[in-house]
């Protein structure tokens, strides 16, 4: 009776079933597998079932870092099997992880071994030293494994350095329900022979043969061609045997149910925030040490026009929207090229960029918005970069730069390979003032030196981490600068919001009063009541939600307004912000 | 003779089934065919009836008959092109096309293939559209135009059939008319368990629609005769031509489908992942749950 224990482990492969970006197909026990080698070198032992519709991923393309289904190009990450990319829905993907069932895999002896619920490890071998084996071909049976391994007994065979012989001494080293260990003596050679035979299903077996002789053994096909002379009679004869047999009930695999969250056809995006465009990854490269550039191109038609400082919405692969800054500079208009830093901390917005997203793939954008807008009437404009934060102001540079207006563009980076989009520095000449290394307190001394002199006219343009902002903002104002003269935008607003209070909203022009309970914002219960409000960040950094009071005192929690419009009451972050006093009446 | 009738589901049984294209039957001549597991004959007469009948020894294939003169046979038909059959009590009428009278379209039948896969899975394919730039490369989509737009799709209760309409696809080459890129408007009618209909731009007259429907011969539960039927507004092409069209696409949609695993189409809304793309897929699984059908696919466990 076939032992169909699923915690033993069993060979599924040989190691040289799995050259450069192949997909291999096996089958264990009447489970099918996809089996794949990364460019990295792990192999992956997966269902062979894509989740969304059950074609085969064997007949997928394997493309070194991950496996693509054939039928709807859905895409499933090394180690994971994680889903990455489905092409159907660019914008509104669902955050949900579709993950394909994996099986634990070992390569030893060249095989490759898998189980579905292992127990224990590979089963040791006396004599097989690892590295120096010769793995012979699989050769596939009609047979249930039990009668293939009984069979292998009978196997004669030559020690590899004595081929020509056929009066080897053959002995039985050791035996299990799935494997046969021969030795082979002639003369003073000898060979170690191990055969594992794989369960394919009840009635049909792999015999995978390892000899103790080096994969470079001067003699090696003649080896090969030996072996698979003698097995195939061999298997001829276990065919022929086992056709007079009642044929074994095959094995039915149970598939896993996928979760029931997964089972629902997901809603429709529930978020407000629009992403009309479909753009396409043109090209990605790093645009410096820890940062991606994308070059983002129409799929059809034109994209619309965005000045320096604009911003895009991107709605990722994963469901997660981030803005990015557009870079390009003046006439630049066949495209939106953008700079993605990777956050190993964050919530998996820029690692979805970074590891997820490719050349090709399509995403879904947000027509620009430009929340932090140049002027171009200053008499000298300096512009304040810290890390990522150059990707709004390399675009005013350039802007400014192709009109031949003073300015200068100080660039804060950790060191050299930090500086994103050199080519675009490059153009800038002598305006582009890097600063590489300096510490908090360098930092700031330096910031002293450069916003002393302000006159009359002069405007800064702030962007980079929060502490920086905040340092120089404060050194700004130290120097004279006036509020309306220094421009900033923060990545995100790390202030802690307060969103306990409850009071009413009512919008002027829309005739509605609204409830804001507790842990809701102003701006999704005016959506929820019908009222369009554009939004970006969501978190009250960006400035697109702003809208303009006329009456009561706003609470504001955001980072986009400046102290004195704070004070004057007459703007609000509706994402965020919230109201002093028990009642709020907006422009809307 | 009598047998009990190998597929015991009554839903499938007792439908009109395709057996295959009245223009590709010899008049006058036994033919073989297998229809839900059992062996069926079938002619054409020269006048245009059909007959079909539970196969036996004294009417063997490629013997002279006539259609009309045929004792023991089961109830028959010729409907859009094809002979029809059933092996149960068929239904009165067989769902409508109207657009299959219009004088001016071209009726052929594109191709008759076997592919190995449930019925259901084949009408699936037919449905959907999110594996055009996939598995249809530059014929019926091209990427980077992957995305499945939002699209409606309501089980007609007074019809008894899947209507999904607004379905939009950017498609490089449409149909033999088509020179060049366009999205093309769809609607697809499942007005049968195993047959579909679909509608699409026409690339001639755009306040027309062409009509191409599969009608699924069911050999058993994992094989099927797949006839696809063409009713077309295209006067320059010849036949050859449009055929050969049809057959590359379908060419590359039976490798597809005959890697889909299991064969059978699981109604158990946990066996795979809809997207949204798959409105009408997941439409399509609910529509032969509350059928009751059990032939061709994997119940959902009670």
């Amino acid at each position: 009776m076939l032992d169909t224990a699923k915690t033993r482990w069993h060979p599924i492969a040989a190691s040289h079933d799995l050259p450069f970006r192949h997909v291999f197909h096996a089958q264990l026990l009447g489970r099918e597998f996809a089996v794949w080698r990364a460019d990295d070198g792990y192999v992956n032992v997966w269902e062979n079932r894509c989740l969304h519709r059950g074609v085969r991923l064997s007949i997928g393309i394997n493309d070194g870092r991950e496996l693509k289904c054939q039928y709807h190009g859905w895409r499933y990450a090394n180690r994971t099997a994680g889903c990455t990319y489905i092409p159907a829905h660019p914008a509104d993907a669902p955050a949900r992880t579709i993950t394909n069932r994996t099986f634990p895999a070992i390569e030893r002896y060249g095989l490759v071994w898998a189980a579905e619920e292992p127990l224990g490890g590979v089963p040791e071998v006396e004599g097989l030293a690892e590295g120096s084996l010769l793995a012979l071909r699989g050769i596939p049976v009609n047979a249930p494994a039990d009668l293939a391994v009984e069979r292998l007994r009978g196997y004669r065979f030559q020690p590899s350095d004595a081929l020509d012989g056929n009066a080897a001494e053959i002995s039985i080293e050791a035996a299990s329900a799935f494997s046969l260990a021969l030795h082979a003596r002639s003369g003073g050679a000898e060979t170690l022979a191990v055969f594992f035979v794989q369960p394919v299903d009840s009635g049909r077996a792999v015999i995978r043969g390892v000899l103790d002789t080096a994969e470079d053994h001067p003699a090696r096909l003649a080896i090969l061609r030996r072996h698979n002379e003698a097995l195939s009679k061999l298997r001829e004869a276990i065919e022929r045997e086992a056709a007079a047999m009642p044929a074994p009930t095959p094995l039915t695999p149970e598939f896993q149910r996928v979760s029931p969250e997964l089972a629902e056809m997901p809603a429709l995006s529930a978020d407000a925030r629009k992403a009309p465009l479909r753009v396409q990854a043109a090209r990605k490269w790093q645009a410096a040490e820890g940062i991606a550039g994308f070059e983002l191109r129409p799929i059809s038609g034109l994209l619309p026009t965005f000045q320096p400082g604009a911003h895009i919405d991107v709605h990722m692969p994963n469901g997660l929207i981030r803005q990015y800054s557009i870079v390009n500079g003046p006439g630049e208009t066949d495209s939106y090229s953008i700079g993605v830093k990777f956050e190993p901390d964050s919530r998996g917005g820029s690692a979805a960029m970074h590891e997820s997203v490719r050349e090709g793939d399509v995403l879904a954008i947000s027509e620009p918005r430009n929340n932090f807008p140049l002027r171009r009437d200053a008499v000298k404009t300096l512009f304040i970069a810290g890390g990522i934060g150059i990707t709004p102001l390399i675009a005013m540079a350039q802007a400014l730069q192709n009109q031949a207006l003073a300015f200068e563009l100080h660039y804060f980076a950790q060191s050299q390979a930090q500086l994103a989009f050199p080519d675009r520095l490059e153009t800038l000449g002598p305006a582009l003032v890097p600063h590489r290394g300096l510490s908090p307190a360098e930092t700031a001394a330096k910031l002293r030196e450069l916003l002393a002199g302000y006159r009359n006219a002069m405007h800064v343009y702030l962007c980079g981490p929060g502490p920086m902002l905040e340092a120089a903002r404060a050194i700004a104002a130290e120097a004279g600068w006036p509020e309306g003269a220094v421009h900033f935008e923060y990545f995100k607003n790390t202030n802690e919001i307060d969103d306990s209070t409850s009071f009413e909203v009512a919008l002027a022009r829309s005739c509605l009063t609204l409830q804001v309970p507790a842990g809701r914002t102003i701006l999704e219960v005016v959506r929820e009541a019908g009222v369009e409000m554009p939004s970006s960040c969501e978190q009250g950094a960006c400035g697109t939600c702003m809208a303009t009071v006329i009456e009561g005192e706003p609470d504001h929690q955001d980072v986009y307004l400046n102290d004195a419009e704070k004070r004057a009451g007459t703007k609000i972050m509706t994402c965020v912000s919230r109201s002093k006093s028990p009642r709020l009446v907006l422009d809307i | 003779m009598t047998t009990q009738p190998k597929c015991t589901d009554p839903v499938i049984l007792n439908l009109w089934h395709p057996l295959a294209a009245v223009s590709e039957t010899s008049v006058g001549t036994v033919m073989d065919t297998v229809l839900l597991e059992e062996r069926v004959s079938y002619a054409v007469g020269s006048d245009g009836t059909v007959a079909a009948w539970r196969s036996r020894a004294d009417l063997p294939a490629g013997s002279r008959v006539d259609a009309g003169s045929i004792a023991e046979q089961l109830p028959s038909k010729s409907a859009y092109g094809y002979v029809w059959t059933t092996l149960g009590d068929a239904p009165a009428e067989l769902f409508p096309i109207p657009e299959f009278e219009e004088p001016d379209r071209r009726r052929l039948n594109a191709a008759t293939m076997g592919v190995n896969v449930s019925a259901p899975r084949a009408i699936e394919n037919f449905l959907d559209m999110g594996h055009f730039p996939y598995v249809h490369t530059d014929i019926l989509g091209a990427e980077p135009h992957t995305e499945v737009k939002e699209y409606d799709v309501e089980i007609s209760a007074e019809r008894d059939e899947i209507l999904a309409t607004r379905c939009r696809f950017y498609q490089p080459m449409a149909s033999t008319a088509s020179t060049e890129g366009a999205d093309v408007d769809y609607i697809y009618r499942v007005p049968h368990p195993y047959c579909s209909v679909l509608y699409k731009s026409s690339p001639v007259d755009d306040k027309r629609l062409d009509v191409i429907a599969i009608f699924l011969q069911p050999m058993d539960q994992e094989h099927v005769r797949a006839h696809m039927m063409l009713c077309v507004l295209d006067e320059d092409n010849e036949d050859k031509i449009i055929k050969r069209f049809q057959q590359t696409i379908f060419g590359q949609d039976k490798p597809i489908l005959e890697n889909q695993f299991p064969k059978r189409l699981p109604l158990d809304p946990r066996a795979e992942t809809p997207i949204r793309a798959d409105k009408s897929a997941i439409a399509y699984r609910r529509w032969l749950s509350q059928k009751g059908v059990t032939y061709g696919v994997i119940p959902a466990a009670a």
